[in-house]
Parts: C-alpha cells; sequence; structure tokens
C-alpha cells in the first residue's frame, strides 16, 4: 500500500492519534505552569536523571518536576510514532516535513529544559523553554488540523474582501499572539515587568475583535472560520479575567511564605488559555488561506487550497 | 513588503531586542582582593577593643504570622505536633524582633581580618532550617546538614557569589561551601520544601549578629572609630545608624522596626 492508496479509515487514525498527541502536548504545557508556579523547577538537581534514578520519591515539588518530565518524555515518544507515521504513510510532503519539525521541537525543547535546571534556571533558557513548548503546541494542533476529514473534503474559496485580508489579518494576530506570550514568560521568570505584556494584550484585543468581526461581517458561511471566530473570543474574555485574577493574586502571595493554591490555579490557567487562543489563532490562519482567495482568485479544488495554505 | 511580512520583521526583531536584552551579563564584582600594605590597617588590639550591645525592638501590632503548609510531604507534617509559623517575623515575648542580623556596614575599612576557624553549621530539620539567619565571614567554612527524614534540596540564591543547587538525600554527609564575596544576605531556599527558606549574611570581618529570643544583639572586638551600623529584617529591610566607639568603651544601640519599615536592600 503506498501512500497514495492508503484508506481513508487508516488516515482517521493517523489524525486521531494526533489529536491525542496534542491533548497531551496541551496537559505538558500545564504540568509545565505548575512547575513554574510552585517554584520547582529546581527541586530535581540532576538531568536527565532525577536525583539519579528514573523514579525519585515523589513528595514535595519532586511531584511537579518530574511529573513533568514523565509528561514530556511520554509526549516525546508520541511525537516520534506522529513523525514517523506521517513520515511513511503520509502522501503530502508539506505535512511529513511538518510532523518532522514537530519532532525537532519536542527534542530541542527537552535539551533546553535539561540546561536550565542545569544552569540553574537562567531567565533566557527559561523563557526560551517556555515559547518553544507554544510552538511545539501549535505545530501539533496545526497537524491536527490539516490531517483532519475537514481538511481532506473539498473546499470553495471565497474572496478575501476586505482590507486587509483576512488572511494577513489572522497571521498577524497568531504572530502578535506568539509574541504575547513571550512577553508574558518573560514576566513570570522576571527579566520583565509587567507592562509590555499590558501593552500586548490590548494588542492582542485589538486584533482578535477585528479578526471576529471580519469574519461575521463577510465570512460567516465557512464554518471553520465562524468556529473560530466564537472560540477566539469567548478564549479572549475569558484570559482577561484569568491575567487579572493571576496578577491581583501574585500582588497578594508576596505576603506569603510559599505559592498559594488560588495564584497557582489562576496563574496556570491563565498560560494554559493563553496556549489555546494561540492554538485557535494557528487554526483560523490555517483555513483561512485555505478558503479564502485573494479577489479573483477564488477557485474550488481543495488541492489548490492545501498548495496555498502549505 | 506585504504588511504581514513587514509586521513579521518587526516583531521578530523587537523579539530577538527582549531576548538580548534579558540575555545581558550581570555585572559581578569581583571575589575579595587581600588588602595591599599600604592599605592594610593594624590588626585589632584587644586592649583597646570596644563592644556594642542592644537590642531590636518592634514597634506596633505584631503581624499574624502564615501558617506553613507541610502537607505535601508526610515527612516533613509527622515531626510537628502543633502548627508551624513562618519564621519571616517573629516577635518574641518582649517586644523584641528575632532574626535581626545586626553588623558593622562601613568602618572596618580594609583592616585584614583572619577567617574564622569554626565551621558555620545550618540545618535543616523539621523541614526548616535551622538557624533561620546565620552570619559568616568571607571564605568561613559552612557545614549544612540533613537531621530529616526526607530529601532536601539546598539552593543558595546569591546576587554576588556563585550559586549552586544540591541534593541531600536523608541520611546523606554533610556538605561543606564557603562564600568568597561580601554580601547581605544570601536566600537559601530548598525548592522542594517552598516553605523552606534561610538566609546567609556574608561579611569580610566578624562585626556581626543575630537576635535570638530576647532580640539582643553584642559585637565585640572592635578597634576604636566611627562605625555605620546596620540592622537587616527579613520583611522589614534594613535600619542604619552611626556609632562612634572609644577604647575599651561599652555601648548601648537600639534598633526599631514597624509595621510600616519598607522592605529595603
Amino acid at each position: 500500500m503506498n501512500r497514495e492508496q492508503e484508506s481513508e479509515e487508516y488516515s482517521r487514525g493517523r489524525h486521531r492519534f494526533v489529536q491525542v498527541t496534542a491533548a497531551c502536548t496541551f496537559l505538558l504545557l500545564i504540568v509545565g505552569g505548575l512547575v513554574t508556579s510552585n517554584d520547582a523547577g529546581l527541586a530535581v538537581p540532576d538531568w536527565p536523571l532525577s536525583y539519579g534514578t528514573w523514579l525519585p520519591p515523589m513528595v514535595g515539588n519532586i511531584v511537579y518536576e518530574h511529573g513533568h518530565r514523565m509528561v514530556a518524555a511520554f509526549v516525546g515518544l508520541l511525537t516520534v510514532i506522529v513523525a514517523v507515521w506521517l513520515w511513511l504513510r503520509e502522501p503530502r510532503r508539506w505535512v511529513r516535513r511538518l510532523g518532522l519539525a514537530a519532532l525537532a521541537a519536542v527534542i530541542a525543547q527537552g535539551l533546553l529544559g535539561g540546561i536550565t535546571v542545569l544552569f540553574l534556571l537562567p531567565r533566557p533558557v527559561s523563557i526560551a523553554h517556555a515559547s518553544l513548548a507554544q510552538i511545539f503546541f501549535c505545530l501539533m494542533v496545526s497537524l491536527a488540523v490539516v490531517t483532519g476529514p475537514g481538511w481532506r473534503t473539498e473546499a470553495v474559496r471565497t474572496d478575501d474582501t476586505g482590507k486587509p485580508p483576512l488572511v494577513d489579518l489572522a497571521s498577524v494576530t497568531t504572530l502578535v499572539i506568539f509574541v504575547q506570550l513571550i512577553l508574558g514568560a518573560a514576566y513570570r521568570h522576571s527579566a520583565l515587568d509587567v507592562l509590555p505584556h499590558l501593552v500586548g494584550a490590548v494588542v492582542v484585543t485589538i486584533l482578535v475583535i477585528r479578526a471576529v468581526r471580519r469574519i461575521r461581517q463577510r465570512h460567516t458561511r465557512q464554518t471553520p472560520l465562524r468556529r473560530a471566530a466564537w472560540l477566539l473570543a469567548g478564549l479572549l474574555t475569558l484570559q482577561l479575567f484569568l491575567g487579572l485574577g493571576a496578577y491581583l493574586t501574585q500582588l497578594a502571595a508576596a505576603k506569603t511564605s510559599q505559592p498559594p493554591t488560588d495564584m497557582v490555579a489562576l496563574t496556570v490557567a491563565h498560560l494554559a488559555v493563553g496556549a489555546l487562543l494561540l492554538a485557535t489563532s494557528v487554526a483560523l490562519t490555517l483555513h483561512a488561506h485555505r478558503l479564502l482567495a485573494r479577489p479573483g482568485e477564488a477557485v474550488s479544488l481543495s488541492a489548490a487550497g492545501e498548495e496555498a495554505a502549505a | 513588503m506585504t504588511m504581514t511580512r513587514k509586521l513579521t520583521v518587526s516583531l521578530l526583531v523587537l523579539l530577538l531586542l527582549v531576548l538580548v536584552g534579558c540575555a545581558r551579563e550581570e555585572t559581578k564584582p569581583a571575589e575579595t582582593p587581600a588588602p595591599t600594605a599600604a592599605q592594610t590597617a593594624p590588626p585589632v588590639d584587644p586592649a583597646t577593643a570596644a563592644t556594642i550591645t542592644g537590642k531590636v525592638t518592634f514597634q506596633g501590632t505584631a503581624p499574624k504570622a502564615n501558617r506553613l503548609r507541610m502537607d505535601a510531604d508526610a515527612a516533613c507534617t509527622k515531626m510537628h505536633a502543633s502548627p508551624v509559623l513562618s519564621q519571616e517575623v517573629v516577635v518574641n515575648d518582649n517586644g523584641t524582633l528575632r532574626w535581626v542580623f545586626v553588623y558593622v556596614k562601613e568602618g572596618p575599612g580594609n583592616r585584614p581580618f583572619p577567617t574564622k576557624k569554626e565551621p558555620v553549621v545550618l540545618d535543616q530539620k523539621g523541614c526548616l532550617y535551622e538557624p533561620h539567619v546565620v552570619g559568616a565571614m568571607v571564605n568561613q567554612e559552612v557545614q549544612i546538614l540533613n537531621s530529616d527524614q526526607t530529601t532536601h534540596n539546598i539552593h543558595p540564591v546569591p546576587a554576588n557569589n556563585r550559586e549552586w543547587n544540591r541534593s541531600m538525600p536523608p541520611g546523606s554527609d554533610k556538605l561543606v561551601d564557603s562564600f568568597a564575596r561580601e554580601e547581605v544576605m544570601i536566600p537559601v531556599k530548598c525548592n522542594i520544601h517552598p516553605w523552606m527558606r534561610s538566609y546567609i549574611g556574608v561579611l569580610k570581618h566578624p562585626f556581626f549578629a543575630v537576635t535570638g529570643a530576647d532580640g539582643s544583639f553584642t559585637i565585640s572586638g572592635l578597634p576604636p572609630g566611627d562605625y555605620t551600623l546596620a540592622a537587616w529584617q527579613e520583611k522589614y529591610g534594613t535600619v542604619e545608624q552611626k556609632v562612634t566607639v572609644g577604647a575599651k568603651e561599652s555601648k548601648e544601640v537600639e534598633f526599631t522596626f514597624s509595621p510600616s519599615s519598607g522592605a529595603g536592600d
């Protein structure tokens, strides 16, 4: 059975597997957030082993740090399977390459995690670790989108009217959300004040509102775009409240001797919803590239849409 | 160049600048240099040495101490029959403050002082550091013990000294290290048990003390002269006062902290 001949059932299995990997990656992000919020990053001083063993005593903050390593190893294994599976069975070359990029990202991420522990959490490395986590999650979400049944069905491309075009608007929004997450990581790791992150929140809010309004005004017939717009709006609203809550509890936490539960919960939720916001924006951007054409370019070939997205 | 590309390039440049900014090298002072002959004052004459004694008082309503949540490690909770309170602010029964590091900040100059031979001992007991605040001379041996039946990691977070992080499983040998530069104060923490925190004050001279259960302190062996005396408290920061002592003189001073004292250096 060659790549072109593989059954639809087989590709559905692959899509499900990629979805599970993306879900596990999201869980990994949450566990990583728990490590930082509980100040557990150095609870295990050695790497790649933990206290010279694969299973140290799971007490205190070792639970978070070693738990993070265990989930990360599991996600790494899943990513290897995804990359190999895609390489052997996926007919689209750019999707196979995306799988390899995800594999490279998860390896680099593991190394960054080790470096940050061995060098006692140098800020640039910790921020890079937090940022690459988001990139890796986006790669997994992208793979989940492009291996899905929706992507395989033939799509009618419609005109991307309006200035700037939604394709550009969605791309910029994705990029700005990513920068905003980096600013958040820089604040979290005490490299920057909160002000750049607040300014970022304002810019993200403006861009998301523009993108959502554009979709509601001109692209309501494109179901993937409509769904992404509603999701973006909901996540952004939730994210703003979580950000405020996380900041206020963090201020209150300065008076305590250990990280309070409400501060940890709100901060990690803020991080997680931020990741979902970015992932939704990535999905919107991908769908926009596939479903929209600049005026006069509209065609009804899904293959052409895929090439455009690639 | 389209709008997307322009914005992409701008944002990437911004990101690069942020990361470069984060990665900037922090300037650290050099290790304590050996004083030159010209700078070196004569050693302290014990026959003229003065003493400063005093106490650190607390004015106002004592803040309510936070209860430490040790439930993340059963071995820690098992070691305490009653709730354990934070040692951040400990107001003694006589209205004085415990765990205040009192030291001579200015005055001894570059006079050489031999490093104390006896080691400073910091124990991990009941998932707390004992003592909570301690002083050491530059290059003085610091011994760290683990008297608990659980694993700790010991992690000093200095600004001017070498940072390190080592694990200490139960029953492990004492860990010996020292600090090469002056620094007031170096926080020490256990990342496994986030409530554990201690502070080490490192000085080139031996003129320091930590207040105890009666809030008093004694600094002896001082050569006659003018000094700036400082008192550091974990929550309320540092207060200073000038003191002049003559030969063989015993002088009494008092420091006062209040809830409005801001955390300084």
